[in-house]
């Protein structure tokens, strides 16, 4: 027997085809949404990863330092490196901002590490040129998407950094490229406050009688020495020496620094589940309402084409075509357009994908899953193509 | 050699009930041996078309009985219980416009018959090429139909009605959208598959052009079969009789 369906899309293939990359496009869209979703979760991963952190200890009551803010002393490491099992620890600070750039701003997230090589807990994972940070002498390290370059100068705050090296994949959980800099220079760009700010800040503080107390001379100058230099940090990050359950060495940090500690599977949690739950429902609703846009198309297109070959349906079932022939060219049809679309739509949102401002990440089970729920949605779609050529009476070919 | 072509025997058809009840057959006698082409005529709402799809199995008569080649098809109710097989495998249907499948091309459009009967594929297209020959659009087979023209569909579609061999061929207004030269070949290839393969043929048909090639003709009006035209009238005597 011959294919009904294949001879029908041979011979209107121009329509077909172009019908199919309409739909292909809306498909491609899906899978870019489901794509920029993966992409937030992997960039959580890969902060999660490249920090090099076994442990985040933070502030007692917050989520930080990704999620939340927090400040702890600067001081506190060195207690903590005495700990049981572990290996190293090391401050780091995070601070969003825009970084001045030649005459345009860039979005980055500025982390502040202790200058050292690969493997110290906060520095970049890997560098895809130049080199690690050495000391405080106002160089930086950068994301490959800030689009920064070797030798670049940018401007932090009132500072400017030269651009010694490029990392790649070292995002914020908000899809912002990192810059790393010494810590020291990061704490003061963290809560450096501009002149005018300085002085009213003095004159406040010279103000107040239970700071500028004649009878005690040099208070007023050590509380204005303690208000423009800040020995705070968001958050100290922990290696554990080989053998030590995570959980034990957490457990004992929160006891006995009375701080909040938090292991790679928890940190995972805060990020995936909470950061970006929000995010993820919302890209769940486009992936809903896209489904149901893309079965009412493939509806509408099978619809119209059958309605358009009503007559030659009608002389089919005269001359003696059975139901199941004619339901399966429709079907067929069906599942060739969503086939078509889906080839389409996973080109295009490979094709797009780079040039998105965040990661997509497209991944083969989600193209598999794709697949599926598209050709799901094209035999929905052709049930009532289906109902309208089944009642199609075969007396309508004789007229009359 | 077959016995029966089409027997019709007190055929009648209502549509609609109590007010709204129309007899649109109302007791349809007819008879057409096998290898004859016979003629149906009449005004608009004789019930020609009615008459058409009871024999065509796609209605089902009130009352009557109705025979094709060897088989009752009905007498008082349906005697196959398979009327899409019936329509495969016993009835040729040709219409005023040819109806081919546009996405076929000619000889699949003629072999679709055999396939949807169980036909292989090859043996199936090998049947459609021969009735294709025979019906001089051999050298068409390959073309699609949009590219044929009017006569040419039309004789497509006829080797579509023959392909499967039926006892009995349907031909509502074949000649409709042809011109008398094409309308009287036409008909003159109905006739000589009628005799080749033994097929009762009824045309049912307004074009005078053609009611002057019949032997015998049935007039039906208000869903009765009037008269049977004798062989011996002539064809101006015929028109007249129609007209009337």
């Amino acid at each position: 027997m011959i294919s009904l369906a294949g001879r029908d899309i041979l011979h209107g293939w121009g329509r077909f085809l172009l019908t199919g990359v309409g739909l292909g496009l809306l498909i491609g869209v899906t899978l870019s949404m489901a794509g920029i979703y993966r992409g937030m979760v992997d960039d959580a991963n890969v902060l999660i990863e490249s920090s090099g952190a076994d442990l985040w200890v933070v502030q007692q009551g917050t989520l930080g330092p990704y999620a939340e803010p927090s400040s702890i002393y600067e001081d506190t490491y060195r207690g903590i490196r005495g700990m049981q099992g572990v290996a190293r620890a090391a401050n780091v600070t995070y601070l969003t901002m825009q970084v001045r750039y030649a005459d345009r701003d860039v979005r980055a997230m500025v982390v502040g590490v202790v200058p050292g090589g690969a493997g110290e807990p906060g520095q970049p994972g890997f560098l895809v040129a130049g080199r690690h940070l050495i000391g405080s002498r106002y160089e930086a390290v950068a994301d490959v998407k800030t689009g920064f370059s070797l030798g670049d100068t940018v401007t932090i705050r009132r500072n400017r950094y030269r651009v010694v090296g490029l990392t790649r994949r070292m995002v914020s959980s908000g899809g912002d490229p990192m810059i790393f800099i010494p810590l020291k220079e990061a704490q003061q760009a963290q809560f450096l406050k501009d002149n005018d700010a300085l002085l009213q800040q003095r004159r406040r503080t010279e103000a107040n009688p239970l700071f500028n107390r004649p009878s005690v001379p040099g208070l007023l100058e050590a509380v204005i020495a303690s208000q423009t230099t800040n020995s705070y940090v968001n958050a100290v990050l922990v290696q554990m020496k080989p053998g030590y359950d995570p959980d034990v060495v957490a457990e004992n940090i929160q006891r006995w620094k009375r701080l909040q500690v938090y292991t790679r599977p928890q940190m995972r949690t805060i990020l995936v589940d909470k950061l970006i739950a929000t995010s993820a429902k919302q890209i769940g609703m486009f992936l809903v309402i896209l489904s149901i846009v893309s079965a009412a198309i493939v509806a509408f297109i099978i619809y119209t084409m059958t309605m358009a070959k009503i007559r030659e349906i009608a002389v089919l079932k005269l001359i003696g075509t059975r139901n199941r022939v004619i339901a399966s060219m429709i079907l067929q049809q069906a599942l060739g357009l969503g086939a078509i679309g889906f080839v389409v739509g996973k080109i295009a949102a490979t094709l797009w994908s780079p040039f998105f401002p965040r990661y997509v990440l497209l991944e083969p089970g989600d193209a598999v899953r794709g697949f599926v729920a598209v050709m799901v949605i094209s035999v929905l779609a052709s049930i009532l193509a289906i109902t309208a050529a089944l009642k199609v009476d075969p007396a309508e070919a004789i007229g009359g | 050699m077959k016995t029966t072509g089409i027997i019709i025997e007190g055929l009648k058809k209502q549509y609609g009930s109590g007010d709204t009840l129309v007899d649109a057959l109302k007791g349809v006698e007819m008879k057409v041996a096998p290898g004859e082409v016979v003629g149906l005529v009449g005004p608009s709402g004789s019930g020609k078309s009615t008459l058409l799809k009871c024999l065509g199995a796609v209605i089902e008569p009130s009352s009557g009985r109705m025979t094709l080649g060897e088989t009752v098809i009905y007498d008082g109710g349906w005697k196959i219980k398979d009327l899409r097989a019936l329509r495969r495998d016993n009835i040729g249907f040709v219409f005023q416009a040819p109806y081919l499948i546009p996405f076929l091309d000619v000889i699949d459009n003629v072999a679709l018959l055999p396939m949807l009967a169980g036909e292989r594929n090859p043996v199936a297209r090998k049947r459609a090429v021969a009735l294709l020959e025979a019906l001089d659009v051999g050298h068409r087979a390959k073309a699609m139909p949009s590219q044929l023209s009017g006569g040419e569909q039309q004789r497509v579609a006829i080797a579509r009605a023959l392909v499967n061999h039926p006892p009995v061929i349907l031909a509502d207004e074949p000649t409709a959208p042809l011109d008398s030269e094409r309308a009287l070949s036409v008909i003159g290839i109905l006739n000589d598959m009628a005799r080749q393969y033994e097929t009762a043929i009824i045309i049912v048909t307004h074009d005078e052009k053609i009611i002057p090639s019949f032997k015998r003709i049935y007039h039906i009006r208000d869903g009765r079969t009037h008269e049977e035209a004798g062989e011996g009238k002539s064809p101006h005597e015929l028109i007249k009789t129609y007209r009337a």
